[in-house]
């Protein structure tokens, strides 16, 4: 990984080559609004994902007490008082679309942000470009170390960098498992060596990608593996926010000493490459928009920084629609910051997600914690008893997904002179209602027998389930009676 | 290639085709391809070696690792009967009363029975237990030997009617037609009366007729008002099932050549537990009956009544 010299490279540049080896980015230290910015989006993604799994929700007895806990082996997932059961995942694939359509509304409204900001791959690439700023020092003293032979010093500073890198890594992953379980004994668990193999050999796998994607390959992982930023050059149009070098201000750049003695009056740009130094995807962003430009904004306060130290109005590099270039250009009033963001196209998507999000909670209010379902017996359809009687067997399926037991009554709705009795049940105790108790988070299959008296007709019943409790609820499950003539339907 | 072909652009050379002056260059296979061709290579030798590959006439190569598919499925089927192995042992020591008394042993012998019943089963009593003319419904409430469960486990064993069993189910029906007992006319006459029994007819000359032969005759086994005799296997005349078909012609030929039903003794094909499991799981297909009232040694079994 030799840095490579771009002048060299400019010398051959006629030459044909798909191939171009990666050169390694060593951004420097910055300090701007966007970068304070930047340090606190980073510390509220690391703490909810790190912190999330550990916070504590009290559910009563019958439910873990983890906030959020994606239950595999029981099928459920619980996020704080929500819990949805393995037939309510339209509400995590609405959660997904919501995501989706929300990075719509993000990227249409203010680009990049995503990617610049709350990325994963942006947030690790951030954090292990600190720690190579931590143990090498900053960008001079780090293409130094890279050119240096392999003395002790750079052996010991290269074992304790990627030691760290490790560490973090290993930290990634190993959270990652406590979503899946309850997180203290998980924890107890896996460093006793009793806890599943899944668990270890998903931290090893997530520690690994962290490793190579956040320590190693970085921005590559951006430029070449991600979808996202080719999606978003569809989704960017002219009144997108993106980072923007002022070039009709800028240019032709040069040292304030050069302008002293230049001809004509130079632009703005003092061609001090901060703005390439601090940039974590080694881009120049003076060569305009591009897909390896993450919108970190880093090299805006690099660019404010370097104007105010030679008394010029900052902003030279700044967040900017094309439109409003235009119009700068042409010495126009940019259109006001509100007004660029609230347009028609981010109203709409604004409209479709929280309407998505709407419906989604009403459904949550309206959901019902109890349900019925009913499969009759098919072989054999029906049976003659000795005296007559036809019966027919079916299996009820009540679900309880309150985490307390309930007690529910099946009654039979319509099946007239019909009576039923399960399989715990004596036949000549058979009748028309019979009480169940549920055990809390629950599907109970009960083994049901209708009778209906000689000579019967078939026909078409259900049965009706309702909590005897004051919440109530009540569902439905319809179904058929059999006998020798045929069956209802 | 003798004269090698060098395209100008990229200095490399081509492969010598050309087609409407496109040509191919000869660039070296990428490297990282290059090796895991390699590896593939070592790793399909290797392959060779420890597992069975090479076809021969009559077999094919065993391979030093001695793998075999039906070594593995061996392993596999082990190693699940390792896994209930105590179960297996828990229903061995258990009787077949005391299984129906365990809510845990019942489940366990009822699933293991659903998939013996496939096996041994379903080939008379059909895939739903419910039987077709001459093999009895099993989901029904009626039993010629009796419906509680030690009396299905003690039909399993023995079997019916089986030459060599001792303690097999058995009786016999005369003939009573085809050994001249009753003549045609009076054969017809008992229909009536068995009929008009099991309210399947009015009441009629011929069945008064028959009523008397029918004292004579039949009250011994299949009982005065035809409420039948588990004891002998007589089947209840006077209720809805009709095990060889309730038609008039049915019953002509039922009294005219008598039925012999039989089926296995199922102790002497199947292991102990299998018997078990199935008597267990036919009880519980809607039929099943509570224990008589307790023999004398076994009155600690009557806890059993509240399972069922």
């Amino acid at each position: 990984m030799t840095a490579h010299d771009p002048k060299l490279s400019a010398d051959h540049s006629n030459e044909i080559g798909l191939y171009a080896k990666r050169k390694s980015v060593f951004p420097k230290a910055i300090d701007g609004a966007f970068r304070r910015f930047k340090w606190l989006v980073m510390a509220v993604c690391l703490l909810i994902y790190w912190g999330t799994p550990w916070i504590r929700w009290d559910r009563g007895p019958y439910a873990p007490d983890q906030a959020v806990l994606i239950d595999l082996g029981n099928r459920r997932f619980f996020m704080f008082n929500i819990e949805i059961w393995p037939h309510e995942f339209y509400f995590v694939a609405g959660l997904l679309i919501m995501a989706g359509i929300g990075l719509f509304l993000v990227t249409s409204a203010v680009g990049r942000a995503w990617c610049g900001y709350a990325c994963p791959q942006t947030v690790w690439t951030d954090l292990f470009q600190h720690v190579d700023r931590l143990v090498d020092g900053d960008r001079n003293a780090q293409l130094r170390l890279q050119k240096a032979p392999w003395t002790a010093s750079k052996i010991a500073k290269r074992t304790l960098k990627w030691g760290l890198y490790l560490t973090i890594s290993f930290l990634t992953g190993g959270a990652w498992i406590f979503y899946f379980a309850d997180a203290p004994t998980l924890q107890y668990e896996f460093w006793t060596g009793t806890a599943a193999s899944v668990a270890y050999a998903t931290t090893f796998v997530l520690t690994m990608t962290t490793l190579i994607f956040g320590g190693f390959m970085r921005e590559q992982v951006c430029v070449y593996m991600c979808p996202w930023p080719r999606i978003q050059t569809a989704m960017l149009d002219e009144k997108s926010l993106v980072v923007t070098y002022k070039d009709w201000r800028g240019e032709p750049r040069g040292s304030v000493k050069s302008a002293i003695k230049a001809a004509t009056p130079l632009g703005d740009c003092i061609d001090c490459m901060q703005c390439v130094a601090v940039c974590p995807t080694g881009i120049d962003i003076r060569e305009g928009a591009q897909i390896g430009c993450i919108t970190c904004a880093l090299c805006i306060d690099a660019c404010d920084k370097a104007m105010a130290d030679v008394g010029r109005p900052r902003g030279l590099i700044d967040y900017c629609t094309l439109d409003d270039a235009e119009k700068e250009k042409r010495g126009e009033e940019p259109t006001p910051l509100l007004k660029t963001i609230f347009r028609p196209r981010t109203l709409v998507y604004l409209g479709v997600w929280s309407g998505i999000g709407l419906a989604l909670l009403f459904m949550l209010g309206q959901r019902a914690r109890l349900d019925l379902s009913v499969a009759k017996d098919r072989n054999p359809e029906y049976v003659m008893l000795s005296d007559g009687q036809i019966r027919n067997a079916y299996t009820l399926k009540l679900r309880n997904m309150e985490a307390r037991p309930r007690t529910f009554n099946v009654a039979l709705d319509g099946l007239d002179g019909g009576a039923m009795f399960t399989d715990e049940m004596d036949a000549a105790a058979a009748k028309r209602v019979l009480t169940i108790e549920v055990p809390p988070d629950t599907t109970k299959a009960v083994r049901v027998y209708a009778v209906l008296p000689r000579g019967a007709k078939p026909a078409d019943f259900a049965f009706v389930l309702k909590a005897t409790d004051k919440d109530g609820g009540t569902d439905r499950g319809g179904t058929t009676f059999t006998t020798a003539e045929g069956n209802g339907q | 290639m003798a004269n090698p072909k060098i395209d100008d652009a990229t200095g490399v050379e081509t492969v010598g085709h050309e087609w409407d002056g496109i040509e191919e260059l000869n660039n070296p296979l990428p490297r990282w391809w290059l090796w895991s061709f390699y590896a593939c290579i070592v790793f399909s030798i290797g392959y060779c070696v420890a597992y069975p590959a090479w076809p021969l006439i009559d077999k094919a190569t065993a391979g030093t690792l001695g793998w075999t598919s039906r070594g593995q499925l061996d392993g596999e089927m082990k190693a699940e009967t390792a896994r209930r192995a105590s179960l297996i042992a828990e229903l061995g020591k258990a009787s077949i009363e005391q299984i129906a008394a365990d809510p845990k042993l019942r489940r366990a012998a009822i699933d293991g029975g659903r998939a013996a019943f496939k096996v041994n089963c379903i080939q008379c009593h059909g895939n739903g237990a419910a039987g077709s003319a001459g093999y009895p419904n099993l989901n029904d409430d009626d039993w010629l030997w009796g419906g509680d469960v030690s009396a299905i486990h003690q039909t399993l064993v023995n079997g019916i009617r089986q030459p060599g069993d001792d303690a097999t189910r058995i009786s016999q029906m005369p003939s009573f037609g085809r050994d001249g007992i009753l003549n045609a006319a009076q054969v017809q006459d008992v229909v009536s009366h068995v009929r008009v029994l099991a309210g399947e007819e009015k009441p009629s000359a011929s069945a008064q007729r028959g009523a008397q032969l029918y004292t004579d005759n039949c009250t011994v086994c299949h009982g005065a008002a035809g409420e039948g005799n588990r004891t002998v296997g007589a089947p209840g005349l006077n209720d809805a099932i009709w095990l060889y078909g309730g038609t008039r012609a049915a019953l002509t030929q039922s009294i005219t050549n008598a039925r012999y039903g039989v089926m296995p003794s199922w102790g002497n094909r199947l292991d102990p537990v299998t018997v078990k499991m199935l008597a267990t799981y036919v009880h519980s297909l809607g039929g099943g009956e509570e224990a008589p009232a307790p023999a004398p040694e076994e009155a600690a079994a009557a806890p059993a009544a509240a399972t069922k």
